[in-house]
């Protein structure tokens, strides 16, 4: 070990060469690019308004210029990039999902609060009552539009003889989105109307056109019949309540909940995502369609952790007490072929698996059928799709277990077994008095790495099961396979739900699960650093 | 051996076989049908494992080339196979250098010198590995999302992204280069610093030179697991020709269309390469997996 000069306090290397001193100015320019072009995505974020994502690049501009520009964080800058990968990659989505686990972020609250009320005070309605009779004339190979107010009022009646308007000839061919001016006339025009027939025929060109009357009054196309004006739906008051011209009541923005909602409490979809504390939290807890899910689901992980392990710490340590019998021929290549599971990647292997098992045309089906005349449904039955997960994930995962249990058994001290041989004993008191107690030690911490791994096995769920068959009653997907990792997928990214909230809620609970067991490992390991 | 053996020592050896035998042929049955499947005609035939009815079908569908049946018909490749082994291939070069390069001078930095947080960094990252990217899929879709709209190549579906978002995975392979520089004496080093190279150039000359075996091992160790990278993909690439194969595949077995015959010769095709890769370099992977932690 030895410390690099500047820490040592002795005058700093300088080159004498040329060519250094070039490659030194290029490093410190590729360094000022970096932080430039950091420093620009940050401001960029902050003027998005995205505060999270500036200070995130703020803080790896900012420590990028500190470590490269500080010559006594001289070692510091060869783990910076190191770091600075986990930090952005690993840390930073971390603390973003501990963050969302206290809001309401979802599908319905996806929008920031000015994008919801951008695209509520866009929407449009037709006044009912005040539609038009439309009516096409023929001119030529043109049609005119003659329009009409509907006498359905005595209000309208009244006013039925200045409400008629005609545009000029149109070609209704042309289907794109046009926007005509229409002038009052004192009769429809001379020519016999078209036939109901004809209309439906040009609709797509007629439902594509706004009229616009002198007053500035927007028509649109309301039914075969009739076009009616179209109004702003909602009116902005100043006190930042939404006014609903259509059902003339009052909408207020809930900053509890993330929605506009009317006095006796309906919701106006969509809404804004806003902090509601540990609303998910207590959700998982407390709600009887979450909490009985979970609950399965989280007992299910265990089990399957759990019981993955033992198989195949079992058929490993069996297969390497046998692999390391001197007398045996041919280990080489048993070994070779024992790791063969291990070699083969691992979406490829549970998908072939996946088609194996399949009821109908799967290959175990067809052998078990033959034998014993029986077709089991693994993918229908919960007991047997878990049973099928364990089986795969046995097969997949015991050269591991194989792998590390010869390499323990090999530093074993010969000359016990001579010891044991002296006094007697047999290949058994062997295994039971010697192997085991002298490898279960130095394997612990690889066993709790391995549970740790099999309990967050996402991709031999979302390949082999997708969490089905579905737990009844639940209410966000949740299936009898799944385990915490896959659920929570589901629930951020499947079906219509997509409760991101909730979601990060169970990753910050699993978290803090595997952030114990990685601290038990590292205590009963003693790492050295 | 020329001793004479008792009998009960040769009854056990050949008990010992026998059941190593069955073993494998169980754990090999699974490879070895899918080789034969991807031989026999149409996409549910059964049968014994070589094939009675022997077509190439399946074979050509998977190199994308059109085949023609007996009776006339014309079936088109239905996917991509190999643009998205090209997919897999190109983002598993491309992020593995990245990966060796991050992990090799952190790796030098806490292996030859002393600075401050240095034990609880390393700690600090290991436990952090253990958290699953499954479980920040929502922050990280969010952050490519966000950033994609100010730099196009690192939007959600792009090559870019799922490079950039498997640089967080380096501190098990910092740990297992660590260890190969621990085990390095450096005096070399020393006696280079003495006579007035730098830091750098001591690390660049003579450690880097020395190190090249355990620098090939972490680039494999890299190589696989991004091939095998399933949840990070599945959420950030979105379209069918960004696809790498591992989110590929998949598809061959869809609910309702499953092409089994078709899924076995594409399965071949891209499985066999990364498991020769796998057996030819299984010395050195194998030592820094079971040193470190479990495959990915």
């Amino acid at each position: 070990m030895y410390i690099t000069n500047a820490s040592r306090g002795l005058p700093r290397h300088r080159s004498r060469h040329l060519g250094e001193r070039y490659s030194r100015w290029a490093a410190r320019a590729l360094v000022a690019a970096l932080v430039i072009s950091l420093m620009w995505l940050v401001l960029a974020f902050h003027l998005n308004g995205q505060w999270m994502f500036a200070l995130l690049f703020l803080v790896l501009g900012a420590s990028l210029a500190v470590v490269f520009t500080r010559r006594s964080l001289m070692s510091h800058r060869y783990i910076f990039p190191a770091l600075a990968g986990l930090g952005v990659f690993v840390i930073f989505p971390l603390l973003y999902t501990i963050g969302i686990s206290f809001s309401n972020y979802s599908s319905e609250n996806l929008l920031s609060e000015e994008r919801v009320r951008a695209q509520l005070m866009s929407r449009s309605y037709q006044e009912e009552g005040a539609a038009f009779s439309f009516a096409l004339h023929r001119e030529g190979d043109l049609v005119r539009l003659y329009l009409e107010a509907e006498a359905s009022s005595e209000l309208d009646e009244a006013m039925a003889g200045q409400r008629r308007f005609v545009t000029s000839p149109l070609n209704l061919a042309n289907e794109e989105a046009r926007t005509i001016g229409v002038q009052p006339v004192e009769a429809p025009p001379q020519a016999e109307p078209l036939a109901m027939r004809e209309v439906i025929t040009a609709r797509g060109t007629l439902q594509a056109l706004t009229l616009v009357t002198p007053e500035g009054v927007e028509l649109r196309m309301a039914g075969m019949r009739s076009f009616a004006p179209m109004l702003d739906r909602y009116e902005a008051r100043d006190d930042g309540s939404l006014y609903d011209r259509r059902d003339d009541r009052l909408l207020t923005a809930d900053q509890e909940t993330g929605f506009f909602v009317t006095d006796d409490g309906e919701r106006l979809t969509p809404g804004w995502p806003v902090a509601v504390g540990l609303d998910n939290y207590t959700r998982i807890f407390t709600d009887p369609d979450i909490r009985g899910p979970f609950l399965q689901i989280f007992v299910w992980t265990f089990v399957f952790a759990g019981l993955t392990v033992a198989f195949t710490l079992a058929v490993g340590f069996v297969l390497a007490t046998l692999l390391q019998w001197d007398q045996l021929r041919g280990k080489a290549i048993y070994r070779t072929l024992l790791i063969l599971p291990y070699a083969v990647p691992a979406f490829i292997s549970i998908l072939i698996f996946k088609g194996m098992f399949n009821q109908n045309h799967g290959e175990i089906n067809l052998i078990l059928e033959n034998l014993f005349g029986i077709s089991p449904s693994w993918f229908t039955d919960p007991a047997l799709a878990r049973s099928m997960l364990l089986i795969v994930n046995t097969w997949l995962g015991y050269p591991y277990m194989l792998l590390l249990c010869m390499g323990l058994i090999q530093s074993i001290p010969r000359d016990l077994y001579e010891a044991s041989a002296v006094d007697g004993g047999g290949p058994l008191t062997n295994l039971f008095r010697i192997t085991l107690p002298l490898i279960l030690k130095p394997l612990t911490p690889l066993l709790i790495a391995a549970f740790a791994f099999n309990f967050n096995n996402f991709v031999l769920i979302a390949l082999l099961t997708g969490g089905s068959p579905d737990i009844l009653g639940a209410s966000t997907p949740a299936g009898t396979t799944d385990l915490l990792v896959s659920y929570t997928y589901r629930i951020a990214f499947q079906d219509a739900g997509q409760n991101f909230g909730l979601a990060a809620a169970i990753a910050t609970l699993i978290f803090l699960l595997v952030v114990g067991l990685s601290w038990l490992n590292l205590r009963l390991s003693k790492v050295k650093v | 051996m020329a001793m004479v053996q008792p009998r009960s020592i040769r009854a056990r050896k050949l008990g010992a076989h026998l059941a190593l035998l069955g073993f494998v042929s169980l754990v090999v049955f699974p490879l070895l049908l899918v080789i034969s499947i991807s031989f026999r005609e149409g996409n549910f035939a059964t049968g014994s494992l070589i094939p009675e009815r022997f077509s190439l079908e399946h074979w050509a569908l998977a190199f994308g080339i059109p085949w023609e049946r007996a009776d006339g018909s014309v079936v088109q490749p239905p996917f991509p196979v190999l643009l998205w082994l090209w997919n897999s291939v190109k983002v598993a070069v491309v992020s593995s250098l990245m990966i060796l390069a991050l992990s090799t001078t952190s790796a030098y930095a806490f292996a030859r010198m002393r600075f401050q947080g240095k034990a609880p960094i390393l700690k600090g990252m290991l436990i952090f590995q253990m958290f699953p990217a499954v479980l920040s899929l929502v922050a990280l879709y969010a952050l490519f999302d966000r950033l994609g709209q100010l730099v196009p190549w690192l939007g959600i579906n792009t090559h870019g992204a799922l490079i950039v978002a498997s640089l967080g995975a380096v501190a098990l392979h910092i740990w297992t280069i660590k260890g190969y520089f621990e085990s390095i004496d450096g005096s070399l080093e020393e006696a280079a610093m003495v006579d007035g190279a730098s830091t750098w150039q001591a690390f660049r000359h003579i450690l880097l030179p020395l190190s090249v075996p355990i620098l090939m091992v972490v680039f494999i160790l890299a190589f696989i697991m991004s091939i095998m990278e399933y949840p990070m993909a599945s959420v950030l690439l979105l379209d069918e020709d960004k696809l790498t194969l591992a989110v590929g595949a998949q598809q061959y077995l869809a609910e309702h269309n499953q092409r089994w015959g078709d899924f076995a010769a594409a399965a071949v095709l891209s499985g066999l390469p990364i498991t020769a890769a796998f057996l030819l370099c299984q010395r050195w992977i194998i030592g820094g997996l079971t040193a470190g932690g479990v495959k990915g």
